[in-house]
């Protein structure tokens, strides 16, 4: 894909420490518009210090940032952004339409107050305080103050944490709207699916360095060889040699492959030995990806 | 759905479009107050029951013409004190202080919010206690007496506010109401605005040019013709550098926190 549209933000070896340690130890990366990218990686990664330092929080050690063209700390940049904290206490005797407003104010033009209540599905909610409100709705509120100054960039930290099945579809829904409207959308999450969901572009980041950074597509194939198991008889030496198998290791009866790509190692072992039973083959998705990734880094 | 683009152009906004972020501000401040009973009674009657005792049914005469200037002090410390000790120090720790600064909405509004919250809440103490001791203190002011009173009160708000803000600042959320208190209570006592300094030994009387609280309340006696210790710039100057070295400390520790 080509932009052509200068990026929404920009990090450019960006380094942060905490005292001695590196919370980010010189990543570079760019969030374009109409483009969803997800920010993986274990606890203390450096997935939210890279967010604060793209939001202004906090300034990079060295290298350098860009917000919206200019710089993260200005209003002018400010106006143009929504952010979904990880957690944010909010006051327990407001009225969610009262919350809403209320940070509605701060943007030159705000969304409707109805629409930033539909889109993050707390319509119904509008009258009710939101210390009354349980923790999944809360975190709805906090979607629709995210989205309520009509933001060209937002920045959503594990937006669906706590959330039920169907209100992580409604947020899933409302963050494939924005990206449609041409939004550039910054989310870091632990659930990999909705990574894989959402997401155009992954960015894996382990110890402040980024592992890998590029479309969800590439990533998969290079990345996750599928998990092949079934009960054979087969040389296990002969067929680590085949064609797409990585690896191969016998437990007992059991025969374990790493393959990739895995359809023509299932057909040729299917081929071979017509006893085989109890085929079962897993994997190629991000989990496994991220898994293995993180593993080698650590 | 479409939305327009906002291409940042360097145009002036309008008054209202300004201002708007500081009015939400402030209608949130007021609606959690209002909604917060539990707060606003006692902020509002604690004061005026202390004067009642103190001030009306013990004390008599120019003891409750005193006191009437002094609780209008210390009415007006409680919500500055707690309203940005305490609640600075829980939005702080909920984040949403962070979520503030992260979206535009302008840094000194809900500062601003707050304070003009403690100045309102510090004239309404002055006004239940105004009416208090004219009705049944038996005290008599004039009206240019009663406007100076709540002015005095209002401008409490300040340097104690400012305090206020360095506590919460600093302290965590579970701690901050000690703390406030800490602070609160000995110096309403320090600086005689309980019962009077001359009936406490003569080493508080000594001491308390120390505590801003005691510059309020000889600007407030002044104010209602009441014998006052030392002179006006003195006061003012106090008050003015309590405010700045307190907000100051408070922004900075903010600012490397935040």
């Amino acid at each position: 894909m080509t932009v052509h549209t200068p990026p929404l933000a920009v990090l450019q070896d960006v380094q942060v420490r905490y005292r001695n340690a590196h919370a980010l130890a010189g990543i570079s990366l760019q969030v374009h518009a109409g483009e969803v990218l997800a920010l993986l990686g274990r606890n203390g990664a450096g997935k939210s210090t890279a967010i604060a330092v793209m939001l202004g929080l906090r300034l990079p050690d060295g290298g350098h940032a860009e917000l919206l063209g200019g710089d993260p700390q200005s209003r002018a940049q400010r106006e143009q952004v929504g952010v979904m904290l990880q957690s944010t206490g909010l006051p327990p005797k407001l009225r969610v339409g009262e919350l809403v407003d209320q940070f509605r104010a701060s943007y030159p033009q705000p969304r409707p107050l109805a629409d930033c209540l539909a889109l993050a599905g707390v319509h119904d909610l509008q009258r009710r305080f939101y210390g009354q409100l349980s923790g999944g709705q809360q975190r709805r509120v906090q979607f629709a103050i995210a989205l309520c100054g009509g933001p060209r960039l937002l920045f959503l930290d594990e937006p669906t944490t706590g959330l039920d099945i169907e209100a992580r579809q409604t947020m899933w829904q409302a963050i494939g709207a924005l990206r449609a409207e041409g939004c550039g959308i910054v989310l870091t999450t632990h659930y990999l699916e909705e990574a894989e969901a959402l997401a155009s572009r992954v960015v894996v980041l382990e110890q402040g360095r980024i592992l890998a950074d590029g479309p969800l597509a590439t990533f998969r194939p290079q990345l996750a060889p599928r998990r092949i198991r079934c009960c054979s008889g087969l040389d296990v030496a002969v067929v680590r040699s085949w064609h797409g198998v990585i690896d191969a290791r016998r437990s007992g009866e059991l025969l374990e492959l790493l393959a990739e790509p895995a359809e023509p190692v299932v057909a040729r072992l299917l081929a071979e030995d017509p006893l085989l039973h109890g085929l079962d083959v897993r994997g190629g998705g991000l989990a496994e990806a991220f898994v293995e990734m993180t593993r080698e880094a650590a | 759905m479409t939305i327009q683009r906002n291409v940042p152009v360097a145009r002036p906004r309008p008054l209202a479009r300004v201002l708007a972020p500081y009015a939400a501000e402030l209608k949130a401040e007021l609606r959690r107050s209002w909604r917060t009973p539990a707060y606003v009674l006692p902020c509002l009657l604690l004061p005026v029951l202390f004067y009642l005792m103190f001030g009306v049914m013990l004390g008599r005469g120019q003891t409750s013409r005193y006191l009437l200037a002094t609780y209008c002090v210390f009415g007006a410390m409680g919500p500055a004190l707690f309203g940005f000790g305490v609640q600075l120090a829980v939005d702080r720790a909920g984040g949403l202080l962070t979520l503030k600064r992260a979206l535009p909405v302008p840094p000194l509004a809900p500062l601003l919010a707050r304070l003009l919250m403690a100045m309102l809440f510090a004239i309404a103490v002055a006004v239940l206690l105004i009416a208090t001791a004219c009705g049944l203190g038996g005290v008599a002011l004039t009206l240019l007496q009663g406007i100076g009173l709540l002015a005095v009160a209002a401008m409490v708000a300040l340097p104690l506010g400012a305090i206020g803000l360095l506590i919460g600042s600093h302290a965590e959320p579970d701690a901050a109401p000690a703390l406030v208190n800490l602070v609160y209570l000995p110096l309403a006592l320090l600086s005689g605005l309980w019962l009077p300094l001359s009936v406490l030994p003569q080493a508080f009387t000594t001491i308390a040019p120390l505590w801003p609280t005691w510059h309020a309340a000889q600007l407030g006696l002044r104010v209602i013709g009441q014998p006052a210790g030392g002179n006006v710039p003195m006061h003012v100057g106090m008050l003015v550098a309590v405010t700045l070295v307190c907000a100051l400390l408070a922004t900075r520790r903010l600012r490397r926190i935040g």
